[in-house]
């Protein structure tokens, strides 16, 4: 009798294990291959400014602080190689405790030596050195490193984003004995603290990395290894994965690719899905008539109806929330229905293009008024963005030429001024007003507005948000410098934001989506399946 | 059964061909049947450009977001393309910007390319020498490159397309027009019109330049071919004509390649629209070159 | 015969010279550079300007143009091609990565074009004006005629729907594995000897057609095909020597003039990096490869000119 019941129980047991407990258990083991679309000049994070650097590089180093990897919002930090900050009582002095007992590839202790001279290189490089974000820390006094676990950051003044600021995935922390003997030295050469070690790199073909037996963060990486295999045509990435030559492809595939993908692979097949911190905005030369009058601004900004670009733009482009000057869905973000209240939000088209049209003769533009659209020569979102405010404009008697510059030389009539209306773009790590908004300054204080316009009111509203830290009271304020910059002086017309679709192998567990495509490369908590 | 010619005139008429223009194309047509193929589709695509603003059913302009990426049908005959677009309206559209760009690039190509090829012939000497040379360095160059080199110069736009397409041309063709006026050089009437006194500029225009007409005329079709698929390689690049153009290149790319498992029409009636021109062009070029000189070796 | 190869051989010189100057120049008016292209391509939200003006300094753009002409031409007299602008890597390292590819490619699709030229063109001759010299000229026109992009992209659909195969995307060079390989090469190789056959094929047809043209030909019309083909022989050598001429000529522009090919059919080759290095205003790259392309035309010129000189004695002395 006994025996029947432990066989019964037996076969009981047997016949519930086939289903799958609701959380897995990371499994070790196995080579993650993915397709980068471009591949890096250097090494160095701190001087380059390309995704494909990020993708196949970041996994041998560690940063500072890094995005939390499984926060969909990409905004919440969290620690990496520090494990806590304190902020002093008048906000400038961040204090950092750096972990203890994390090995550089070649087996010497990190320390915080190493991290004050990463962020010297960052924030104040030597004559010769090219630091691409100096920009960014121009609120830091003086990085200092007191003890070998301890890093104080102390700032000119006070500031909400500046941790923000120290979670951009480029900042590598680099040793400083190597620094010192040679700055220009990461440029060529790879060695970390991170979860996998370099192995090689054929140029041209791809990069390998293998698991860091001695990784600070004990029991991580899961993987044994990876391959980054450099393919520019998105054609064949998709075509890579498909074929499942490889698990997922970390920038972003269109809608097509991810429906092609689900109806050759079905199950073996998840898709992410997520808003972009990625956005094109429609740039106005304010020096030419008749830019320069708010009311012709306006009435280009009312021509678009965005919902309807939503709708179909987005079957065949990587574009499609409606954004004001936040990704939608992240903490600033103005909710649908106050964006509604917005020029060029409205929800009904035909009289936005009535207004449109009244405005247009009001300011005195004839009917048939032709102007020339400076755009960027990147087929993908720029083109059927350009079709489509195109389309717009002409409906509401605007002849419109498109005039496409080749991406390498496409600062070149922007800066010059030798523009009308113009396609700028923008694409963040994080997204933190501060960053975001920052493009729409006075172009006396940001020389990359190649609006040419002084708003001192509009200068303002973003210094104020800068520096308050109560949230409720920013958002606020942020609202009020949208609807200064998109509606009342309609200084840029915000596009629709991009949206990034990551369908992968089914096999991959462990990745969160985010809206950026620079964050959560680490690969250190990706594991694979089976 | 007519009674034979008695009288001179009789005879006379008899004997003179009834020389009207059916009668003449009808000889071409028996003779050089693929000349006239080729001759058919060319005057097709000259008639739908002129008249495209009739015979098009739609705005080749016009997005329509509620029929995107259609599929043939009796409102669409061959469907719409990513914004909605009708395709036959755009490729009727699209022919205009293939006739502009082509026959603009060849006129420019091939006029400039006689000019300094009969000119470096007539010279000789020095002259001849230096502008072979100069010559020769940009024929070293690939088409498609010398090309591009002009796009990235220029800037995109049908207006440059047109200078980057004609500029490989030139010495392509001054090649071809010089070795043909090496000999005509050696005509006796062009030593009787250099005795007479007459000017440089009026012996290579006048007297060298209509004798080299069989070469040039060849070398213009076949140009022609050629800058309709340029026109259609650069724009499938991106560096040609741009949108909202209707043009057969352009109408290739984008979402024409994403799409072309579902909706393969985007890119199968454009594709055909290039090939059926520049097989005309080609097709009338190459009779042409019979017609002309079966003995004449181009290249 | 001598001083005729060395006479060709010196003709070569100013020529290349030329291109040099000629590339340089152009690379120089196109607007927009490197550093540029490097730096403002993210869309970041700071622009550094020091740290394009330190990268500027580094390449050496800063200097007058005549100095980086000079050094640049000591460079190449020294064989050495310096360093790719966008990647830091030596240029004979790029070049080195793609050349095995554009090589293949650019063999494979002459001899293909060759072996359709020769028959077709010999055919079409012997049937002159016959429904068979129409059909020919039409199936080579037909060749002429499509873009190979379009082609190629027929190509690749129709594989994808029908056999559900796409082929391979990385290189594998042919003694690796011959299989890997041709299955990758195959299909651009043919789209593009199709379209350079109708070349061929015309002037097979043309110089066939004058040997045919022969008294002794003549005459022997009514023996039939054969009879005909063994009478010509001899002929058939130098009629055939026109046919190879046209197809090396076009040859050396195979080499890097497949640009859109190779971006439908996603190849590695050295059309897709003309474009990358001008896209990426790459100034060393570009020349170098130009240079490259030109030598290589000018060198096929060389050896058919002296060919020709050889066979024929009377163009020496011309």
């Amino acid at each position: 009798m006994r025996k029947i019941r432990s066989l019964l129980a037996l076969l009981a047991i047997a016949a519930l294990a086939p289903f799958p407990i609701q959380a897995q258990q990371p499994r070790h083991g196995g080579e993650l291959v993915f397709p980068v679309p471009s591949e890096p000049p250097s090494y160095d994070g701190h001087r380059e400014e390309t995704f494909g650097l990020i993708h196949p590089i970041a996994p041998f180093y560690n940063t500072l602080l890094r995005v939390d990897p499984n926060d969909r919002s990409g905004t919440k930090p969290s620690p990496s190689l520090a494990e806590s900050w304190t902020v002093s009582a008048d906000g400038k002095t961040y204090t950092f405790k750096i972990r203890e007992g994390v090995k550089f590839h070649d087996g010497s202790e990190m320390t915080s030596k190493d991290i004050k001279a990463s962020y010297d290189k960052i924030i104040f490089p030597a004559a010769g050195v090219g630091s691409s974000r100096k920009g960014q820390y121009a609120d830091v006094e003086s990085v200092e490193a007191p003890n070998p676990t301890t890093v104080v950051f102390k700032l000119k003044h006070t500031s909400g984003s500046f941790i923000a600021s120290l979670l951009s995935p480029y900042n590598f922390i680099y040793k400083a004995d190597i620094l010192a003997k040679d700055p220009h030295w990461y440029e060529k050469n790879i060695m970390g603290t991170g979860p996998f070690v370099f192995v090689e790199h054929v140029k041209g073909s791809h990069v390998v990395g293998k698991k860091n037996p001695n990784y600070w963060d004990k029991g991580k990486p899961y993987l044994d290894g990876f391959r980054a295999i450099f393919i520019r045509d998105s054609a064949a990435q998709v075509a890579a994965v498909r074929g499942e030559r490889a698990q997922i492809q970390f920038r972003g595939f269109s809608p097509k690719d991810r429906d092609n993908l689900k109806a050759a692979l079905g199950d073996k097949i998840t898709v992410q899905e997520s808003p972009w911190d990625c956005i094109l905005m429609v740039g106005l030369n304010h020096k030419v008539k008749p830019f320069d009058d708010p009311r012709v601004r306006r009435a280009l900004t009312l021509a678009l109806d965005r919902y309807e670009g939503s709708k179909a733009l987005s079957q065949i482009a990587i574009v499609k929330e409606v954004a004001g000057v936040q990704v939608p869905g992240t903490p600033f973000a103005t909710p649908p229905a106050e964006l509604a209240k917005v020029a060029g939000y409205w929800h009904d088209p035909e009289k936005s293009r009535a207004e449109a049209r009244r405005l247009l003769k009001e300011a005195g533009v004839p009917d048939g008024f032709a102007f020339t659209f400076t755009n960027r020569g990147t087929p993908m979102p720029y083109e059927p963005l350009g079709v489509w405010m195109i389309d717009s404009w002409r409906k509401i008697g605007l002849n419109v030429t498109q005039k496409v510059v080749e991406p390498a030389a496409y600062f070149t009539p922007l800066r010059k001024g030798d523009t009308q209306v113009f396609m700028d773009f923008q694409c963040g790590y994080i997204v933190e007003p501060d960053l975001d908004m920052y493009k729409f300054l006075s172009s006396s204080r940001n020389p990359a507005n190649y609006g040419f316009y002084e708003d001192p009111t509009l200068d303002a509203l973003y210094d104020k948000q800068s520096e308050t830290t109560n949230v409720e009271e920013r958002k606020k304020i942020i609202r009020e410098f949208e609807k200064r910059v998109l509606d009342e002086q309609a200084h840029y017309l915000m596009t629709l934001q991009w949206h990034r679709t990551i369908p992968h192998s089914s096999k991959l567990h462990g990745w969160t989506i985010t809206p950026s495509h620079y964050l959560n490369n680490t690969l250190d908590t990706v594991w694979l399946s089976q | 059964m007519a009674a034979a010619p008695q009288t001179l005139d009789e005879l006379a008429r008899a004997e003179a061909p009834r020389a009207t223009w059916l009668s003449a194309v009808s000889d071409f047509v028996r003779q050089r049947p693929l000349g006239a193929v080729g001759a058919a589709i060319i005057v097709l695509v000259l008639v739908l450009a002129v008249t495209a603003g009739w015979v098009a059913p739609y705005d080749p302009l016009l997005n329509d977001y509620a029929a995107m990426l259609a599929a043939p049908s009796a409102g669409h005959w061959l469907g719409t393309d990513a914004f909605g677009r009708d395709v036959l309206s755009r490729i009727i559209y699209g022919s205009r910007t293939a006739l502009t760009v082509g026959l603009g690039a060849s006129l420019i190509g091939t006029t400039l390319g006689s000019l300094i090829g009969v000119a470096s012939a007539y010279f000789g000497g020095r002259v001849d020498l230096v502008v072979q040379r100069v010559m020769d360095v940009f024929f070293a160059f690939p088409v498609i490159i010398l090309a591009l080199a002009v796009v990235a110069i220029l800037g995109t736009g049908a207006g440059n397309v047109i200078l980057a397409i004609a500029t490989p041309m030139v010495p392509r063709c001054a090649r071809v027009v010089r070795s043909s006026a090496l000999t005509v050089r050696e005509m006796p009437y062009v030593d009787a019109a250099r005795a007479s006194g007459y000017g440089h500029a009026r012996i290579i225009l006048r007297h060298m330049l209509p004798n080299v007409m069989a070469p040039i005329l060849i070398m213009g079709t076949a140009f022609l071919g050629e800058a309709i698929l340029l026109e259609a390689s650069l724009s499938f690049l991106g560096l040609g004509v741009q949108e909202p153009t209707a043009a057969w290149g352009l109408m290739l790319r984008g979402a024409a390649v994403e799409f072309a498992e579902t909706a393969p029409w985007m890119a199968i009636f454009p594709g055909l629209a290039i090939s059926l021109a520049v097989f005309g062009f080609n097709l009338f070029g190459d009779s042409l070159r019979d017609a002309l000189d079966p003995r004449l070796r181009t290249q | 015969m001598g001083r005729y190869i060395l006479k060709r051989l010196l003709a070569m010189v100013p020529t290349l010279i030329g291109v040099a100057v000629l590339i340089f120049l152009l690379l120089r008016v196109i607007p927009g550079d490197v550093v540029e292209a490097r730096y403002l391509s993210q869309g970041s939200q700071f622009q550094s300007q020091d740290l394009m003006d330190i990268e500027r300094a580094k390449l050496g753009l800063d200097k007058p143009l005549w100095k980086q002409f000079t050094s640049w031409m000591t460079g190449l007299a020294r064989l050495d091609f310096g360093v790719s602008m966008w990647t830091d890597a030596p240029i004979t390292q790029e070049i080195k990565l793609r050349f095995a590819l554009s090589l293949q490619l650019a063999l494979m699709a002459s001899t293909i074009a060759t072996l359709l030229a020769i028959p077709l063109g010999i055919l079409a001759a012997f049937k002159q004006d016959t429904w068979v010299d129409y059909a020919v000229r039409v199936f080579s026109i037909a060749g002429l005629a499509t873009p190979s992009f379009w082609l190629g992209s027929l190509m690749i659909l129709a594989m994808l729907v029908v056999f559900k195969w796409v082929p391979p995307m990385v290189f594998t060079p042919l003694w690796v594995n011959p299989w890997d390989n041709l299955a990758q090469l195959i299909w651009p190789a043919m789209a593009v000897g199709y379209r350079y056959c109708a070349v061929g094929t015309r002037m097979m047809r043309s110089t066939m057609l004058e040997v045919l043209r022969e008294d002794y030909i003549r005459t022997a019309r009514a023996k039939g095909l054969w009879m005909k083909l063994i009478l010509t022989r001899h002929a058939l050598k130098n009629a055939i020597l026109p046919v190879l001429t046209v197809i090396s000529t076009e040859f050396a522009f195979l080499l890097g003039g497949l640009v859109v090919t190779e971006q439908v059919f996603n190849l590695n080759g050295l059309g897709m990096l003309f474009v990358e290095g001008i896209s990426h205003r790459d100034y060393t790259l570009i020349q170098a490869l130009v240079m490259l392309v030109a030598t290589a035309f000018l060198t096929v010129n060389f050896v058919v000119d002296i060919a020709y000189g050889w066979i024929d004695p009377r163009i020496r002395y011309r």
